[in-house]
């Protein structure tokens, strides 16, 4: 153990078990499986992984900052619905290609409002996060079947679906806008004040109240920062679709979730990073992309799935906790 | 230097009150610039309330603060920073996953535009502080991988972010090690020869002794006196502090030993310990002293079978054991009262009988539901026997004094018939009238004819009810004492690692 981490590459793997797994499964499927290693399809698995991954970033935040949001899925779903459905009122008719960004707007600032909403009760009343976006995740599903009247929305604007099929040179643009965000994102957490604070109050709540470190506005913030990124995904998804249906995002928050532990963000607060997160959210869609091209049946990739994520945590629990000196507990 | 006649802090007729307690009734205090004045109370006495509300966390009901002659408002942490007020928390308030220097500027990163962190400021700033402490850490360097100790100089660190006009210190040498301690010492020095005003909270009497001017005395929320250091002696603030005077004389009826109860023949658990070997008669207390991190705790933990030893051999009433679990260890009449009573030995939420009976729940049975009746039985005899001043079995254990829930782990580990009975920092974080007690109650259980071990960092502690001295360091002992040849000196140098001579 003590050999190997001296080598700097082996010790920044053991750190990060995910990225290891990451580059096995990337030579696994790029020898097995025909089509996988060509530009075409690596930025494709971006773009698939780019709606889930948003939400990682998101997600990072809150759990880092000892939180974490299961109404993101619903969060999506209504922020979906707003953008495809906005464009077609009557009021912006004669706006033509322009009347899809108040739709986009609208979306973009509903899901903040669902996120702050979120954060404010966390931050007023004391509830666990984990109750109060659980009834967040039913209510706001709520209002998604209630706007939509159960059914699906279409896009009637052209311009609207083939904003996905864009390209900036040689890359999609959906594959573009993940990528700046993720580069946002990590800038945030790591280079700001506001991102370090979120270490503190996860980390030791205590000691952040004791510090003078305002706790309530700081995780407000994070939930209105992941608001609004479960709504970008939630709009970039309906350009895909060229439609928002009422069942958009179920089971989301789940692969959110999986996606930044299996990254290794720590569900009890203070620690884990945007590098992690990545690995997680790619592990995720290099296996779905690989066996999708291996017709290796979708369900499949659950059971694979829930597995390397408790192999993972084993790992990670083996190499990085030994500070309790052996105790058998 | 400013006026010393202006004192530097002033709280004047401080009340605070919370839902059917009054915790400070109209407490005095000031601290003049460049004195040392250390706050004295028993547990509960209202010391931690008091400073609260002098950082900001508290606002008093009655009372105002003066800083400087200017009566102020606090109401928050970074305000009393602001007005040069300072505290060092007694447990630590660091974000272990942060680097040194982001938790000594906690809350005060330096910035840049955009609401950047500007690192590059804040590693010089806290590296200057650190070599100011004389710490041998980097402040880039994750605090959970420092040791207790310099997580402490962390703590101690960021009362020199400012130009402080009052430290205050709540216990802070409660992880020390000796040779820190000096260092900490040297820095309140320090700090005094700046004028700068210092509040020290403590229950070691020895060292309000050395360093403090003035002594003041809080007893159940209210003021009792201050003293001038010079002029008193620890028996007055005893008397002050708990109301009467201590007994500190041992009993010394002829011990009485029988055969021997635990064996240990060279025990290793490599880095922790090895070669480790020690006995324990019927009715003897055998005291293990050393430094934190000698190894003392590991070694009842692997006796209780929460780690798996190397190598050696450990011998009960003569027979060879082998103790892979707690439940073997229970079995075998082992018992460990462990080292952190509130997050090792208590449920805090749970009752004091429930916390009792704990460990043998599961045979007081009356068919398949639990027994009232027997679980009460055995609340009541130890309730007695140890004197738990509850009032009733109902209270959550959380709510009890110290020594309290001391007695109460004390109490679920005697009902379970220990024949070995290891107690692992028996009054840590306890006030002195209780550690006399809870010393009483050690001896007693020994002349009862109870093996027990007591493993301490406090040496009045082990000389006071140790009968053997078992002194280690960095996990080996250094060597075995009969309590009626021990010296201080000699303990001292036992457990620094410097061979003694072999005694003439």
């Amino acid at each position: 153990m003590r050999a190997l981490s001296n080598n700097p590459i082996l010790y920044w793997l053991m750190r990060n078990p995910i990225w290891g797994f990451v580059i096995v499964v990337f030579i696994f499927f790029s020898l097995s499986a025909d089509h996988f290693f060509s530009g075409r399809n690596l930025t494709n698995i971006v773009v698939q992984t780019s709606t889930i991954g948003l939400i990682a970033l998101g997600m990072t935040l809150v759990m880092i900052n000892g939180n974490i949001d299961l109404s993101v899925g619903a969060t999506l779903a209504l922020a979906a619905a707003f953008a495809v459905d906005v464009q077609s009122w009557a009021m912006f008719a004669t706006w033509g290609n322009w009347q899809i960004l108040p739709a986009v707007c609208i979306a973009l600032l509903v899901g903040i409002l669902m996120g702050a909403i979120n954060g404010f009760i966390v931050w007023k009343t004391g509830v666990d996060a984990f109750i109060v976006t659980l009834g967040a995740m039913l209510g706001i599903r709520g209002l998604v079947f209630v706007y939509t009247g159960e059914s699906s929305f279409y896009a009637m604007n052209f311009a609207y679906s083939d904003f996905s099929s864009m390209t900036l040179g040689p890359f999609p643009v959906l594959a573009v806008i993940f990528v700046l965000a993720v580069l946002a994102v990590h800038w945030l957490l790591s280079r700001t004040v506001h991102g370090r604070n979120t270490y503190a109050v996860g980390g030791n709540r205590e000691a952040a109240v004791n510090a003078g470190i305002r706790v309530g506005p700081h995780m407000m913030i994070n939930f209105m920062l992941i608001g609004f990124l479960a709504a970008l995904s939630g709009v970039l998804l309906s350009t895909q679709m060229g439609a928002a249906t009422p069942n958009l995002g179920r089971d989301y928050e789940l692969w959110v979730i999986t996606a930044v532990v299996l990254g290794g963000t720590k569900l009890t607060g203070g620690k884990g990073d945007i590098i992690g997160t990545l690995g997680g959210v790619l592990a995720i869609g290099i296996l779905r992309n690989g066996m999708n091209l291996m017709q290796v049946p979708a369900f499949f990739v659950y059971v694979i799935l829930g597995s390397i994520l408790i192999a993972v945590l084993f790992l990670d629990k083996r190499f990085n906790r030994n500070a309790d000196g052996g105790l058998r507990l | 230097m400013t006026d010393t006649n202006t004192p530097a802090l002033q709280l004047q007729g401080i009340v605070k009150t919370f839902p059917g307690v009054r915790a400070l009734d109209g407490v005095d205090f000031d601290v003049r610039p460049g004195e040392v004045h250390a706050l004295l109370g028993e547990n509960g006495a209202g010391k931690s309330t008091l400073m609260k509300v002098l950082a900001g966390m508290y606002q008093p009901n009655e009372g105002r603060i003066l800083i400087g002659g200017q009566p102020v408002q606090i109401s928050n942490p970074i305000e009393a920073k602001a007005q040069g007020v300072v505290l060092i928390h007694q447990e630590l308030s660091l974000v272990p996953e942060m680097s040194a220097a982001e938790n000594i500027y906690l809350g005060e990163l330096p910035r840049k535009g955009m609401g950047r962190v500007n690192w590059k400021e804040l590693y010089a700033r806290s590296n200057a502080i650190l070599e100011r402490l004389k710490c041998r850490f980097r402040a880039e360097v994750t605090v959970a991988n420092l040791s207790i100790a310099n997580q402490q100089m962390v703590e101690i660190a960021r009362a020199l972010t400012v130009d402080a006009r009052v430290v205050v210190f709540d216990e802070p040498t409660a992880s020390l090690t000796d040779a820190e301690k000096v260092v900490l010492f040297d820095i309140i020095n320090d700090l005094k020869s700046q004028g700068v005003g210092i509040v020290y909270i403590s229950h070691r009497m020895d060292e309000i002794f050395t360093l403090s001017d003035r002594i003041t005395v809080l007893r159940d929320g209210q003021y009792r006196g201050t003293l001038t250091t010079a002029e008193t002696d620890e028996d007055a603030v005893t008397r002050l502090m708990i109301g009467r005077s201590l007994d500190l004389s041992r009993n010394e009826a002829a011990p009485d030993f029988g055969k021997t109860m635990l064996e240990v023949r060279n025990l290793s658990c490599a880095p922790l310990f090895e070669d480790v070997s020690f006995t324990v008669r019927e009715g003897e207390v055998v005291g293990f002293y050393g430094l934190v991190g000698a190894g003392r705790t590991e070694i009842a933990e692997t006796l209780f079978g929460l780690r798996t030893p190397d190598s050696g051999q450990v011998f009960i009433d003569g027979q060879e054991v082998t103790i892979a679990s707690a439940q073997d260890a229970i079995g075998l009449g082992i018992s460990l009262v462990p080292e952190n009573r509130k997050e090792q030995g208590l449920v805090l939420q749970m009752n004091c009988r429930d916390n009792m009976t704990l460990p043998q729940v599961h045979n007081l049975r009356a068919g398949p539901f639990l027994s009232n009746g027997a679980e009460l039985a055995i609340f009541d005899k130890y309730r007695d026997k140890l004197e738990i001043k509850t009032p009733s079995w109902k209270q959550t254990a959380g709510v009890l004094s110290g020594g309290n829930q001391q007695k109460i782990v004390i109490g679920k580990w005697l009902s379970m018939q220990p024949r070995v009975l290891i107690v692992d920092e028996p009054t840590r974080g306890i006030d002195v009238g209780s550690k006399s007690e809870i010393h009483q109650l050690l001896r007693d259980l020994a002349s009862q004819g109870y093996a027990v071990i007591v493993i301490s960092s406090e040496m009045p502690e082990v000389l006071r009810v140790s009968d053997r001295i078992v002194a280690m360091y960095h996990g080996r002992v250094m060597r075995e004492f009969e309590i009626d040849d021990v010296t201080e000196d000699s303990l001292v140098q036992a457990i620094s690692g410097i061979k003694a001579s072999e005694p003439a």
